[in-house]
């Protein structure tokens, strides 16, 4: 028979190291993403200066290079237009993947497919837009639009799989509580798994903006790098990633200034969106 | 109560809008009746019924009879196919996949499983409560009771007043009337459960099935869900699954047993209780095996 006994030295001596060996790893996982936001904030919080949101690049060769009002609000745009076309539809998708395409072969080929998306390098969707739209000329040359739909097919995949792993979180009793109500499918998943799920569809989405809103080279030969405002979605359109891409290469100190003033914009949006976002799915729970 | 809500329809079963306007057309047109102790409960005949999954042969030919304002239990060991059977009656069993059945559930004489049947209808008439309490997380104690109207399409109801009805008559309306817009989340498990069969009287079937209702549930929570079926038989016929041999001896008037798909025997709850005819009943009752 065992009895009581103390634990013994060596599994406390254990259990302290791999506690060590755990918090180290949070460690070293944390220093780049402490060290990216010390230098943002240190470089780009010198470069916003008075004007740097209300004026356009200028491309003066010497004095005030003009601040990033341009790309502020092209990347509204564009990134706006690519959530209106992804969203949807890939909220679309996955909910067909869950309720009605669970087993068979055409929901297992989808679901290949936007597995193959997600690995594909953002720069070919950039060119599979070029090659479509841009040098087939469709409406015109290079535009916002077109940038938003290279952007839109970067989002799509990831905004497919979230969801659909959301969707199937929702469990099926409640889709059963639904059935036995008489209820047809369709109105079970508009009105029942949709709603349940609303918290992480927004998550998700809210990745995919972000991870959209923060692409270079989709827009790089398709919405291009312009100087002046612009709201026609049909000319070209200057964005945050791509006046970064710019500025950063040049020789002058004001404009990569002006790069990091730009790169600090950009992730205080994204953050803005994440945390109003969040804030909204908080309260459609409580609702 | 309405007298007949399963339409065989004359449209195609393609066009499961079509049948389903037209019953709640009928429903909505006919006279209430409530005042009176109308009973419109209805009969469910079994006959012949096989229900597999895939290869497995869950059910094997099964007949038996549930009759009006009775309750009417099965208890069995599980696996006996006990649950299947109840899904069969409205025909939830084929929602699962690869699933399907044979044989026919009859309410009163019309046949659910015959193609002209609606099978939204046949779900309406023939309510389902299930083991764990199922209310809808993102919907208020009211819209949960409503439910099943808003997402059947049912129009011309006063949703105020049905589901005012239906939490008094699933004993809840004291407990939460003055916070329908709290979640049904909130509530405990035995008041949840309520909740489920508030839900399930919203729509007002007449006959209803109940698998395991109070398996989840505490000793407490139990006996008032035992209270409350012995009130709905005044007004529906009552099938309750039980693995819990007492709950069955309590509330049940007839008790089916099933061993393996198959039905043993059926007969009044205190018959089978005391002096079964087949010695595989007396020997699961006496807790020899199960």
């Amino acid at each position: 028979m065992s009895t009581l006994v103390q634990v013994s030295g060596r599994r406390r001596r254990k259990d302290q190291l791999m506690r060590g060996l755990l918090g180290a790893a949070t460690a070293v996982a944390i220093v780049p993403l402490a060290l990216i936001l010390y230098f943002l904030l240190k470089k780009g919080l010198g470069a916003w200066s008075g004007n740097f949101f209300t004026s356009d690049p200028n491309g003066n060769f010497l004095g005030d290079p003009g601040g990033i009002k341009s790309a502020i609000l092209g990347t509204i745009e564009i990134v706006g237009l690519a959530t209106l076309i992804a969203i949807p539809l890939g909220i679309a998708v996955a909910l067909y993947l869950v309720e009605f395409g669970r087993a068979g072969r055409f929901g297992a080929a989808v679901r290949y497919f936007i597995d193959v998306m997600t690995g594909v390098p953002s720069i070919v969707f950039g060119l599979f837009v070029y090659i479509t739209l841009v040098l087939s000329g469709v409406g015109g040359g290079f535009a916002g639009w077109k940038g938003a739909v290279a952007l839109a097919l970067l989002m799509l995949p990831i905004v497919t799989r979230s969801a659909e792993v959301v969707l199937l979180l929702v469990p099926d009793s409640l889709r059963e509580a639904a059935l036995a109500l008489g209820a047809p499918r369709w109105r079970i998943a508009a009105r029942v798994v949709l709603p349940s799920a609303l918290p992480g569809l927004i998550t998700g989405s809210l990745l995919a903006i972000a991870r959209g809103a923060g692409e270079t080279a989709p827009l790089l030969f398709t919405a291009t790098i312009v100087q002046g405002t612009s709201f026609n979605l049909g000319q070209r359109m200057n964005s945050l990633p791509a006046q970064i891409f710019n500025d950063i290469g040049q020789a002058q100190d004001r404009l990569v200034a002006r790069a990091w003033g730009a790169a600090l914009t950009l992730v205080l949006m994204i953050l803005a969106l994440t945390v109003i976002a969040r804030l909204a799915a908080r309260r459609s729970r409580l609702a | 109560m309405n007298e007949s809500t399963i339409q065989p329809s004359i449209s195609p079963p393609r066009h499961p809008s079509g049948p389903r306007m037209t019953s709640a057309a009928v429903v909505a047109r006919k006279p209430k009746r409530m005042a009176s102790v109308q009973t419109a409960a209805k009969r469910v005949t079994v006959e012949g019924l096989n229900a597999y999954y895939g290869d497995n042969h869950a059910v094997r030919g099964v007949h038996l009879e549930f009759a009006p304002n009775e309750v009417t239990a099965i208890i069995g060991p599980s696996g006996c196919g006990k649950s299947t059977l109840v899904r069969c009656i409205n025909r939830m069993h084929e929602e699962v996949p690869g699933a399907h059945a044979t044989g026919a559930v009859r309410l009163d004489d019309i046949d659910v499983y015959a193609p002209s049947v609606d099978v939204v209808s046949v779900r309406r008439t023939i309510g389902m409560v299930f083991q764990k309490p199922n209310p809808f997380p993102t919907m208020s104690i009211f819209d949960n009771v409503a439910a099943g109207l808003r997402l059947t399409g049912t129009r011309g109801v006063k949703l105020r007043d049905r589901v005012e009805q239906s939490l008094r008559r699933a004993g809840l309306w004291d407990e939460v009337k003055d916070r329908l817009d709290a979640p049904g989340i909130g509530l405990s498990g035995g008041q949840q459960q309520r909740l489920c069969i508030a839900r399930t009287l919203a729509v007002e079937p007449e006959v209803i099935l109940m698998d395991e209702p109070a398996s989840a549930l505490d000793p407490i929570a139990t006996l008032r869900i035992e209270e409350l079926v012995e009130d709905l038989k005044q007004r529906y016929t009552i099938v309750i699954v039980t693995h819990n041999m007492q709950q069955a001896a309590r509330v049940a008037d007839k008790t089916a047993f099933m061993l393996n798909g198959d039905l043993v025997e059926m007969d009044s709850t205190e018959k089978m209780f005391t002096t079964p005819s087949d010695s595989r009943t007396e020997e699961y009752v006496t807790g020899k095996f199960g």
